[in-house]
């Protein structure tokens, strides 16, 4: 396939933002990855976007220009990024374009997501029992996951801890100061063994990302970042999903997040082992250790070891989420997956600062993951 | 209270794969087959649980009439091979520990299974 080459990428403010919509955060987004780019919104040939509760993105035009561009409004959960990005590059692959844009924002209000179970096919019943919940499911998951392969409780707040340590290496970060992993431990249990400091918080942002053709991004100039693979997958029988009122089939559960994976491996033509910066779904702290594995970074049980090594550290051998991840930028659901491809693409050129992985990291990887059963993965490389 | 033993969850079985759902379905997630109604077995262990610490909020959730107190949700693996998520009673949650016994206590508004030992206090 063509490669496709990412030239811009652009965020705004993380975190609350009184007074400023979600809409305008993704204006700024986009118009900070036009000028990463170089480029003008008249450039943009082609769009896609969107939020989970905080707008259309095709109505974004009407603060960036009324170029007459087509403009697909996408709504895909906490894929909503992912999603986005894989129809800008299949817009430069089938030469629909050689620009495209994908662009991702939300602001969600103070406090857990407030689901309505009609909404999800599930009667009135389950949420008056208390069910209704999302906090569940990984308190449930990550809990057998634990039990199963000698995962301990320090493992959950070393990478909390590390969550907000790199936080504070990143202004852009919601959550900019460090938290022991004391302090995250001894914190209210949200769902056990969860408490309140390993989860990440609903939130604010957006994110935009440029890609191009190889002509087109060869004539910027720039420090173009290919886009060796994007991979979107919903889940397949058998998987363990929030609000499940039962998990079918026998066995262990499927993951969408292993399968979403391996084919962006496949697509690029790399390995795990290869990778030299990653950012998994981290919804709350147990979900970074199972992503590790489900995402092919080692097998499972010896996140134990691998965590409690400094591995995944900024210096160590697999950094994962160096921007401090969902657990310190909060997580707007359209926005997740497009800042963890901004992260890849600041950390591959070199231009992540105080957070910078030493040794020029040369390919990168992103994940995302949510509701009701979808993963998003790309690998980025230079 | 209900007899136990005339308890029971209602769920499908594909007439094609044999797979089992809950709560019942028309389509089969496994091979889309038409479906049928099927009895579920009333015993089963807990798969994975967690204990919800703070009272969920309201609307939706309805609290006891005596307040909230931290209560444990699971799944509950049944001899049909599906997991069927529940409330789970006991008198202290270790005992939902090493996929512990569990029977079937309430149908309404979702499932709940009791640990064996916490319906004994009950009856004594």
């Amino acid at each position: 396939m063509a490669p496709v080459s990412i030239i811009g990428a652009g965020l705004s403010p993380f975190g609350r933002q009184p007074g400023v919509t979600g809409r305008e955060m993704a204006v700024t987004a986009i118009q900070t990855a036009l000028r990463d780019a170089g480029l003008e919104w008249g450039d943009v040939q082609v769009a896609f976007g969107g939020s989970d509760g905080a707008g259309l993105a095709d109505t974004l035009v009407a603060e960036l220009g009324l170029t007459g561009i087509p403009f697909t409004n996408v709504k895909n959960g906490c894929a909503t990024g992912g999603s986005a990005l894989v129809s800008a590059v299949n817009a430069i692959r089938s030469g629909q374009a050689e620009i495209a844009l994908a662009v991702g924002f939300d602001k969600h209000p103070r406090g857990a997501f407030d689901p309505r179970p009609e909404d999800w096919g599930l009667g009135a019943g389950y949420g008056e029992a208390g069910l209704m919940v999302t906090t569940q499911f990984f308190g449930i998951k990550i809990a057998r996951y634990m039990r199963e392969y000698g995962i301990s409780d320090q493992t959950l707040a070393a990478v909390a801890a590390k969550a907000y340590r790199n936080g504070v290496l990143n202004p852009n970060a919601w959550r900019r100061e460090a938290i022991s992993e004391e302090d995250i431990l001894s914190a209210d249990m949200v769902n056990d063994p969860l408490t309140r400091y390993m989860f990440c918080s609903p939130g604010e942002g957006g994110a935009a990302i440029i890609v191009a053709s190889e002509s087109a991004a060869r004539r910027s100039g720039l420090r173009p970042v290919t886009l060796l693979s994007v991979a979107a997958r919903t889940r397949q029988f058998g998987s363990f999903e929030v609000f499940s009122p039962a998990i079918q089939g026998t066995g262990a559960p499927t993951s969408v997040s292993a399968a979403a994976a391996a084919a962006a491996f496949e697509i690029a033509g790399v390995t795990p082992d290869q990778i030299d910066v990653a950012q998994l779904q981290d919804t709350e702290s147990g979900a970074e250790v199972m992503h590790l594995a489900e995402a092919g970074f080692c097998k499972d049980g010896e996140q134990e070891d691998l965590i409690a090594s400094g591995a995944t550290e900024i210096a160590g051998s697999l950094p994962v989420n160096t921007d401090g991840g969902c657990i310190a930028n909060g997580e707007p659901i359209g926005a997740s997956g497009l800042r963890q491809v901004h992260e890849i693409v600041t950390q591959l050129r070199g231009e992540a600062g105080e957070r910078q992985v030493p040794g020029n990291p040369r390919l990168g990887f992103t994940h995302v993951y949510g509701a009701p059963g979808v993963s998003a993965c790309t690998v980025l490389g230079v | 209270m209900t007899e136990l033993g005339s308890l029971a969850l209602e769920g499908s079985r594909c007439a094609a794969c044999g797979n089992v759902a809950f709560p019942s379905a028309r389509g089969c997630q496994r091979c889309g087959g038409t479906m049928e109604p099927v009895t579920l077995g009333s015993r089963g262990t807990v798969w994975g649980f967690t204990i919800q610490r703070f009272a969920p909020k309201s609307p939706p959730y309805i609290p006891p009439a005596d307040g909230f107190r931290p209560f444990a949700v699971g799944y509950v693996e049944l001899p049909e091979g599906v997991k069927v998520e529940a409330i789970l009673d006991c008198d202290d949650f270790a005992q939902l520990e090493d996929h512990a016994s569990v029977v079937l206590v309430a149908t309404e508004p979702v499932p709940r299974f009791a640990v064996d030992t916490a319906i004994d206090t009950e009856e004594s």
